[in-house]
């Protein structure tokens, strides 16, 4: 391949509140630069992960390059960097966003400006990018693309007039956005000759390859033979392959160099080694110094994962690797529990992630699961000076030995109708928020800030965000940091029995409602044995909450008619069958569904 | 000697569905009932070979409502039996009767046929729950009939009831109990409603568990049912039937005690040398010709397990036998449980595993 003129370049991301058609239009951008006729795109090229498609996110960033020939005869190549969609991922994005030039921001005609949407454009002016608006879903009813114009340049404050108004959906007007990403999202910079600084923007492990790094080249040249290092984790490895992005195809080619995106490979084992926002170099000809920004992506979320099947546990652990060989911020180690036997304390970035790689788990690995209760991070500060930060609520130490404990807390914004507003302030006071302040948008719509404490958000709070607000709340949050809190331990125990995987950490106002609702829950989900089963919440060994499970007075069967034994077989079996699914807790089972149910405690329905 | 065996034949029709009623029956003409007979007749026919290596010990015919059909196709149906298989002095046979659907001269007809044993379907003594059951008769209409079949020389007799009726009591309950024992009918048999999936109570109650009987009360019921009759000289035999002396049903028994039967007609079920068959369970179809349904030949775990599940419904219990050293961990638990007790050296339900049958016939499942 010749030299590439890096003015022909353009690289860039779409950024949009979810549902607001960034895939949709990511599609479009595709088809219409002829990479792909519109009979060989399946819908949503760039989401291709089964799970991806069906919740209409993108979790993991897809990078695709086209040709363009523009209205000026040229062609040009655009590098499209399709960022994940959600604030557990919100280090990916600013990674990906690092290695554009200028962003796309999608808004729906219809909705606005949503929470996710100021996040992503602050994000994306935060890392100098030019911003360049595009209205969608014009062809809507509900359409207000004037309305959308003035908010967009009040509440954000760029330059919005010119904005096609498009419809991704039907295409119409897609041509005008191509037309604007020669115009107004500039070239890239850089000097192919200046020693080699890369971007690494993602990894994917390939059996046959090794790590496969995305990157995107700020300074230098690499290609075949070029001995690089990862810069932060010290990785070595010597390049055996450069390429670019083809839709869902690596497309091998002899060079990249400054201004370009694409890939290169190693034979790298692990993407342990090629951590995102890492910098690569020539370990000969190594640059000053890494590129800004890079941080090694911390677990938020924790929880046990444990097979159904006690026997499945070496098959968990395979899959658990599998996994992580594409996602360095999964992070598991082996745990016990005297409930659930066997199983893993898994390590997330949010309670999306956690979702995501426990359904990937239970569809491609065909495990069947028991999650426990999710929980954060805390700081333990011992007597004795000695800090621990606790991810499984069984370890907290006596709590004699305690001085004080810490919770991590988040900064969040809760974009809502100003009908809500009341609402949502009511939920947020429940789960300990502190008010930081409100915006009005425009009339009608509010911006509400407040600092909660994580834990109080990565049970349900989304949902029952959406369900106080009929659906129309969006919410956006950053990690702020560790305040000292009033927390204790609340233990379950059924039949006098403590159990561990029910235990969990609460702030001590919410402990006895915590432990009201838990209890009422557990009754709704044990079955009757045959003899009445206490329920019980603790906190440092005293009962703050009953319940009963009433004993069996009766279990019969129907009139077996005419000798039909199978349908009675049937009948016991199907009993038989549930018992499977069940925990044995001393002499109690518990089917395995108890254990998640009780996550969802928000009663406002 | 010859093997024996029992028989069951289906009669699909009802003048009228009950509200709870989710066996196979459907309300039918005379000349739809005419084909099924003829269908019914014919199968029979074919099956020659196997009734020929049998002798014949009971023969029950079972609906829908059996007594619905006129009495010469229903002895029809006997006399092609006779044709096939040998029958004996005592063979049982049985033919389930609804007050209303017999008279007189059917029930002479009945007789003469070697019919030698009725079974009312009454259910409740109480007009206002018959009217709600959905059943076509009142209690007078039932008195009638039954004393109608005591002067055709009906001797052993059986009385259907259900317990734990929608606002039923226990006093309510017991109020049947005395109407019915009036008449010192040989057998009862006494079940408590089931609400199944399917039928009109599962729209009305299915949902609404507070509209029945509590489950104390039910087991109030269960439990009076057995003082009361056990006091009148009733034994209970298997967890729902009830007999004087010498009068257990014994073609139900057979299917506890897992000996052959042979079933004919719509949906009737079969078990032959340890192969389960069921006959194909859409009408018309049946009456195409097209009577094959599923068939199952028992595993030994299947038949060990048979053994017990359906063994334990007999109140005498069952000897576990050659199965002893395989469930002797779980029969010890249920013993210590207060579920199980072993006398004799057979295992049988308590009067507390009894109200629990299910859970304890569960744990026999492999």
């Amino acid at each position: 391949m010749a030299a590439v003129d890096q003015s022909k370049i353009r690289n860039f991301c779409i950024v949009a509140h979810i549902d607001h058609g960034k895939s949709t239009l990511a599609d479009r951008i595709i088809e219409k630069t002829g990479l792909l006729t519109s009979r060989e795109m399946q819908s949503q090229v760039l989401d291709n992960m089964e799970l991806e498609r069906e919740r209409g996110i993108t979790i993991k960033a897809q990078t695709v390059r086209t040709v363009y020939k523009a209205q000026n005869g040229e062609e040009y190549i655009f590098n499209l960097i399709d960022t994940p969609g959600h604030v557990d991922f919100n280090y990916e994005v600013s990674r990906s966003l690092a290695a554009c030039d200028g962003a796309i921001l999608v808004v729906d005609a219809a909705q606005g400006i949503e929470a996710q949407t100021l996040a992503n454009v602050y994000l994306a002016l935060d890392h100098n990018l030019d911003v360049m608006p595009v209205i969608n879903k014009i062809d809507l009813p509900s359409a207000e693309p004037q309305r959308v114009i003035d908010e967009i340049e009040d509440v954000i404050g760029i330059e919005a007039q010119d904005a096609p108004l498009i419809s991704a959906k039907t295409g119409q007007n897609v041509d005008e956005v191509l037309e604007q990403i020669v115009e107004r999202i500039p070239a890239p910079k850089g000097d192919p000759d200046a020693p080699l600084q890369a971007l690494i923007f993602d990894s994917v492990y390939d059996p046959y390859k090794g790590v496969i790094i995305f990157c995107r080249i700020k300074e230098g040249t690499v290609k075949k033979g070029t001995p690089i290092r990862m810069m932060a984790t010290g990785a070595e490895a010597d390049v055996v392959e450069t390429g670019y992005f083809g839709a869902g195809q690596f497309i091998p080619c002899e060079e990249l160099s400054a201004g370009m995106v694409g890939y290169l490979t190693g034979s790298i084992k692990n993407v342990k080694d090629t951590r995102v926002g890492d910098t690569v170099t020539d370990r000969n000809h190594p640059c000053a110094e890494p590129l800004p920004g890079y941080k090694r992506v911390q677990s938020m979320v924790y929880c046990g994962l444990y097979p159904a099947d006690g026997a499945k546990y070496p098959d968990l652990r395979d899959a658990l690797e599998k996994l992580q060989l594409n996602d360095a911020a999964l992070q598991f180690e082996p745990e016990t529990s005297i409930a659930l036997g066997f199983g893993f304390r898994c390590g997330f970035l949010g309670l999306l992630h956690l979702e995501i790689i426990q359904e990937r788990l239970e569809r491609e690995y065909n495990l069947d699961l028991v999650t426990t209760a999710p929980g954060v991070i805390y700081r333990v500060h011992k007597s004795n000076g000695e800090m621990i930060e606790l991810t499984n609520p069984s370890n907290l130490p006596d709590p004699s030995e305690i001085e004080y404990m810490e919770e991590p807390m988040v900064s969040a914004e809760i974009m809502v109708t100003t009908e809500f507003i009341g609402s949502i302030m009511e939920l947020c006071q429940e789960r300990r928020g502190i008010y930081l302040g409100m915006e009005y948008m425009e009339e009608t719509r509010a911006l509400l800030k407040y600092e909660l404490p994580l834990n109080e958000i990565i049970y349900d709070f989304f949902d029952a965000l959406k369900s106080r607000s009929r659906g129309y709340a969006s919410f956006d949050y950053d990690f702020k940091g560790y305040v000292q809190s009033e927390l204790v331990k609340l233990d379950i125990l059924i039949n006098r029995e403590e159990v561990d995987a029910l235990s969990f950490i609460v702030h001590g106002a919410s402990a006895y409602d915590r432990g009201r609702k838990m209890c009422e829950k557990l009754k709704d989900e044990i079955p009757r044995h045959l003899f009445e089963i206490p329920i019980q919440a603790a906190v440092g060994g005293k009962i703050i909450a009953r319940e009963t499970v009433k004993a069996m007075r009766k279990d019969v069967l129907a009139k077996c008619y005419g000798g039909d034994i199978s349908r009675k077989r049937k009948l016991l079996e199907k009993q038989k069958e549930g018992k499977k699914r069940m925990r044995q807790i001393g002499n109690v089972e518990i089917p395995q569904k108890a254990f998640m149910s009780v996550l969802k405690l928000d009663d406002k329905k | 000697m010859k093997k024996t065996l029992g028989v069951y034949i289906h009669i699909p029709f009802c003048a009228r569905k009950c509200a709870y009623c989710d066996f196979l029956s459907v309300p039918a003409k005379p000349d739809i009932q005419k084909a099924y007979v003829e269908q019914l007749t014919e199968e029979i026919r074919q099956s020659g070979e196997i009734l020929g290596g049998y002798e014949i010990k009971t023969v029950f015919f079972g609906g829908g409502t059996p007594s619905i059909l006129k009495a010469d196709w229903l002895v029809g149906i006997l006399e092609s039996l006779r044709t096939e298989a040998a029958f004996s002095e005592e063979t049982e046979i049985t033919v389930e009767a609804n007050p209303g659907t017999v008279d007189k001269e059917k029930l002479l007809c009945y007789r003469e046929a070697g019919i030698n044993r009725l079974s009312f379907g009454l259910q409740s003594a109480d007009n206002n729950e018959l009217y709600s059951l959905g059943r076509i008769h009142t209690w007078e209409q039932f008195l009638e009939s039954y004393e109608c079949a005591r002067k055709a020389g009906f001797q052993n007799m059986n009385v259907d009831l259900m317990s734990a009726l929608p606002g039923q009591t226990a006093a309510g309950w017991r109020k049947t109990l005395e109407k019915v024992l009036v008449l010192q009918p040989e057998h009862l048999s006494a079940y408590s409603l089931i609400i199944e999936e399917g039928t009109p109570f599962y729209e009305k109650y299915g949902g609404h568990p507070n509209l029945l009987p509590s489950e104390e009360e039910e087991r109030q019921m269960y439990h009076d049912t057995k003082e009361i009759l056990k006091e009148q000289g009733y034994e209970r035999y298997e967890i729902s039937n009830y007999a004087k002396q010498g009068y257990v049903c014994r073609h139900n028994l057979g299917y506890w005690n897992r000996t052959d039967y042979k079933g004919f007609g719509l949906g009737a079920a079969s078990l032959l040398n340890n192969v389960r068959t069921a006959n194909q369970t859409k009408f018309w179809e049946y009456l195409k010709g097209n009577r094959e349904g599923s068939a199952e030949r028992l595993s030994k775990q299947a038949i060990r397990e048979e053994h017990f599940f359906l063994g334990l419904r007999k109140t005498e219990g069952v000897a576990p036998g050659e199965y002893r050293e395989h469930y002797q961990e779980l029969i010890t638990r249920l013993k210590e449980q207060g579920l199980l007790k072993e006398e004799d050296a057979k295992v049988r339900l308590t009067d507390f595993g009894i109200d629990v049958s299910n859970y304890v016939l569960a744990q026999f499942l492999d």
